[in-house]
């Protein structure tokens, strides 16, 4: 490894750096806004589960010739007793219809009565049983859990050889803040869409909040490298002189990896069908969260709290 | 491990270098007919026509679609094995009933799965009439022993069956036939009062001096008596099992269960006491296979209706198709867009790097081979934005190496050993959170996290791999003066 020990002696321009950390203030500001509305929109609207989570029947069916008003086709399926329907348009002339579980037979019969209310054809037919909901509920929440406690020791265990000037465990609570980060704003702006336009938490938008998780991580994790390696090349003059030069060094990679994701979900967002579209939009809200909470929250953040520890023991 | 391959391709050995090269093209375009073999197969025709060659097709192997995009219905049942002590042997004798019922309506390889202790899965791709399906697989097994017919019944029946026959070719209604029902019937075998009900249980056991695989079988109490009559008055005669109307087993090896298999063992002796014997030259397998589908028809496990279902169109499927696979072409090509634009020369080679990927992670999927499911198909096109990811940092070490006015093969090799540790950790950290996906979850997740797992592992073979020789054979010392290119 000789060459470490040459790039040890470097000269670094430092003029055209942009400063981050020194408007930590306006990030934290802004994060906390959207952070305080995501959990207030929780609060308030809570999260629309899928027929997954809940059971219960749907149906999508597309019409051949016209479709019938939304009246029409609650008013014919009436003698079922199918509870609480739900009608929604899709497309040009297609309906997902929301309904309590029923079985096949009955699923026979109200598909003919609605083909005497104009041709049609069936796109898909789902039925959850009430013990299957609540089994998934199950395995979600011990998913969610494992993939947190698994980041958290990944990340400690990662960051275990660096202790100065910042603990290795600080460095793991500043991702795991991040990470709350980039899972809170995409479940609040779904709270927001559950109420105002109707959309589900389905399995695609859970798969697709777990797998923000990593990405945040990762992102994170690329920074937080990058420090622990400009700690170690250049020593410690100013901590959050080293993180600002970090991020400077890193922002191209972190910029270029976003947009080359977001490129690939928008194409999916855009054309990838209807099953799909939600689960390509939460990837794109946390994703989009992810970059910005690692150079605008975790870095910050841990300057901040070095500074405030340091001044903690300065007054002692 | 990997710094020893570091230092392993040494850039300065020029011929390793080019024998590596020319192995990722011949990989690439292996990987690239396998997964999309038509234009090659085109050319061949082409070639073939013009010239009367006889060339081969490149071996054609179909991709697995799941249910969401080919169509069909997707059952989950629950058990109800409140009455069974054995549980894990009443699951497995269920799957087996219900698999030979499934094998019969013809699908393209159906699905019958046991999950957890008591939930069995069914899918059946391509299937029309679902209600019957779901009436079908919801019936108690039904177990019966049948005796032989005397030689009058059966010429009798073998009469019917052929006018009735006859009728069908002619066209005319065979309901018009007096007693055409006879023809329904089986010919040599008519069922005697002994069914699944009397049988208490059936077990395998092993002959004390040959060693064979035998069948024990253990009727109740009623069931002693009819056994008992029923053997008095067969001695020497066949007496056929069937199980749902069929044979019990496949006994012509011919690898399905229908009228052209029959298993009918010779009684030997009037037997008393309600326990008997099945001997003969069986193999384990085939003696387990028995006594299991004895048991399932003994004490028929109840499934009852499905606890959930999920029907797809067969149009609705073609459309999912269609579209995520626009999504991804549409994806992959901004990216590549993107990765010349921002990173030119070293992005053009991580393009053509990423090609082969996708080449190389469709192969994989093929020979697997995975099943492809939509939410499959979302998790590849997301690796495909990931993958680049690696490239994104060896180049951005690279170019700071540059500037630091190191030479091209110098900063080249530190790009890639720089970057390394965030490659590792950041999809090390990706790859745990694919494997936790995969092992507690449904399985829509399960294909998204079985697709990104596979992609996140090829990437990292493609950048570090494929990138890095590209990059070392296209950027030698003539770019030396072309710097700007990088």
């Amino acid at each position: 490894m000789a060459f470490i020990v040459n790039s040890k002696i470097q000269i670094q321009d430092l003029t055209n750096m942009f400063p981050f950390t020194k408007y930590s203030k306006i990030y934290y500001a802004v994060s906390g806004i959207l952070i305080l509305a995501a959990i207030a929109s929780l609060i308030v609207f809570g999260l629309k589960f899928g027929i997954e989570f809940t059971g219960g029947s749907t149906m999508e069916v597309d019409f051949t010739s016209h479709r019938p008003s939304n009246e029409a086709i609650s008013k014919a399926l009436a003698e079922f007793s199918l509870g609480d329907i739900v009608v929604q348009p899709t497309g040009s002339n297609g309906v997902v219809l929301q309904f309590k579980g029923i079985d096949e037979a009955t699923h026979q019969k109200v598909l003919t009565k609605l083909q005497a209310l104009a041709p049609l054809q069936e796109k898909s037919f789902q039925y959850i049983g009430p013990s299957v909901g609540q089994d998934l509920k199950n395995k979600t929440e011990i998913a969610i859990l494992l993939a947190l406690v698994s980041i958290t020791f990944y990340i400690a265990f990662a960051f275990r050889k660096i202790s100065r000037p910042v603990s290795s465990w600080k460095y793991g609570i500043t991702s795991l803040v991040a990470l709350f980060h980039d899972v809170l704003i995409p479940v609040g702006v779904f709270s927001l869409l559950g109420h105002f336009l109707n959309v589900e938490i389905t399995i695609p938008i859970i798969a697709a909040l777990l797998t923000i998780l990593g990405f945040s991580v990762h992102d994170t994790i690329v920074i937080f490298d990058r420090i622990r390696e400009n700690i170690l090349r250049r020593g410690v003059k100013s901590f959050d002189e080293t993180v600002d030069w970090s991020l400077n060094q890193t922002i191209g990679r972190s910029i270029s990896t976003v947009v080359t994701v977001l490129l690939v979900m928008f194409s999916l967002f855009f054309f990838g069908g209807e099953t799909l579209k939600y689960f390509s939009l939460a990837l794109i809200i946390g994703i989009t969260s992810g970059a910005y909470s690692s150079i605008f929250i975790a870095s910050p953040l841990l300057v901040s709290w070095q500074k405030w520890s340091e001044k903690r023991l300065a007054k002692r | 491990m990997l710094r020893k391959y570091f230092l392993l391709i040494n850039s300065n050995n020029v011929q390793q270098k080019y024998i590596i090269f020319i192995g990722i093209i011949i990989l690439a375009l292996f990987a690239g007919n396998f997964a999309y073999p038509n234009y090659f197969n085109k050319g061949v025709d082409f070639l073939n026509g013009k010239f009367h060659w006889t060339l081969p097709h490149f071996w054609e192997k179909p991709y697995v679609l799941g249910l969401d995009l080919q169509g069909g219905v997707d059952l989950t049942y629950q058990a109800d094995l409140s009455t069974v002590s054995d549980k894990g042997a009443a699951m497995s004798g269920l799957r087996d009933v219900i698999e030979r019922r499934v094998n019969l309506f013809g699908v393209s390889e159906p699905v019958v799965q046991i999950q957890g202790q008591d939930k069995l899965l069914v899918e059946l791709p391509g299937v029309k009439d679902v209600q019957s399906a779901i009436q079908m697989i919801g019936q108690t097994p039904y177990l019966e022993f049948d005796e032989q017919r005397d030689p009058k019944e059966t010429q009798t029946i073998l009469d019917k069956i052929k006018e009735v026959q006859d009728a069908q070719a002619k066209k005319q209604d065979i309901s018009k036939i007096k007693d055409w029902q006879l023809a329904l019937q089986n010919p040599y075998f008519k069922p005697t009062e002994l069914t699944g009900k009397y049988l208490s249980k059936a077990t395998v056991a092993f002959d004390q001096t040959t060693f064979k695989p035998q069948i024990q079988l253990q009727f109740n109490s009623d069931g002693a008596k009819l056994f008992e009559n029923i053997t008095a008055r067969n001695i020497k005669k066949p007496l056929a099992i069937f199980l749902d109307g069929y044979s019990i087993i496949d006994t012509n090896g011919d690898g399905k269960i229908d009228n052209s298999d029959l298993y009918a063992p010779i009684i030997q002796d009037k037997i008393t006491g309600g326990t008997a014997v099945i001997t003969g030259d069986m193999s384990v397998q085939t003696a387990n296979d028995i006594a299991r589908r004895l048991n399932s028809g003994a004490l028929p496990v109840k499934i009852g209706n499905p606890i959930s279902q999920e029907t797809v169109g067969p149009l609705l499927g073609a459309v999912s198709l269609q579209q995520s696979l626009l999504a991804g072409i549409f994806g992959l090509l901004a990216v590549v867009v993107f990765m010349i634009v921002f990173y030119r020369l070293p992005g053009l080679l991580a393009s053509i790097s990423l090609v082969i990927y996708v080449a190389l992670t469709l192969s994989i999927f093929k020979l697997v081979p995975v099943t492809l499911t939509l939410a499959g198909i979302g998790g590849f096109i997301l690796s495909i934005g990931m993958a680049v990811d690696a490239n994104i940092l060896i180049f951005a070490r690279m170019k700071e190496e540059i500037k630091q006015g190191k030479s091209l093969s110098v900063a080249i090799n530190e790009g890639f050993s720089r970057a390394w540790p965030s490659i590792r950790d950041s999809n090390l950290n990706s790859i745990i959170i694919c494997i936790i996906l995969f092992l507690v979850s449904t399985s829509f997740i399960k294909g998204f996290a079985v697709t990104l797992l596979l992609g996140i592992i090829v990437s990292l073979f493609s950048a570090i791999f494929i990138t890095r020789i590209l990059l070392m054979v296209f950027i030698g010392q003539r770019l030396e003066k072309f710097k700007w290119l990088l």
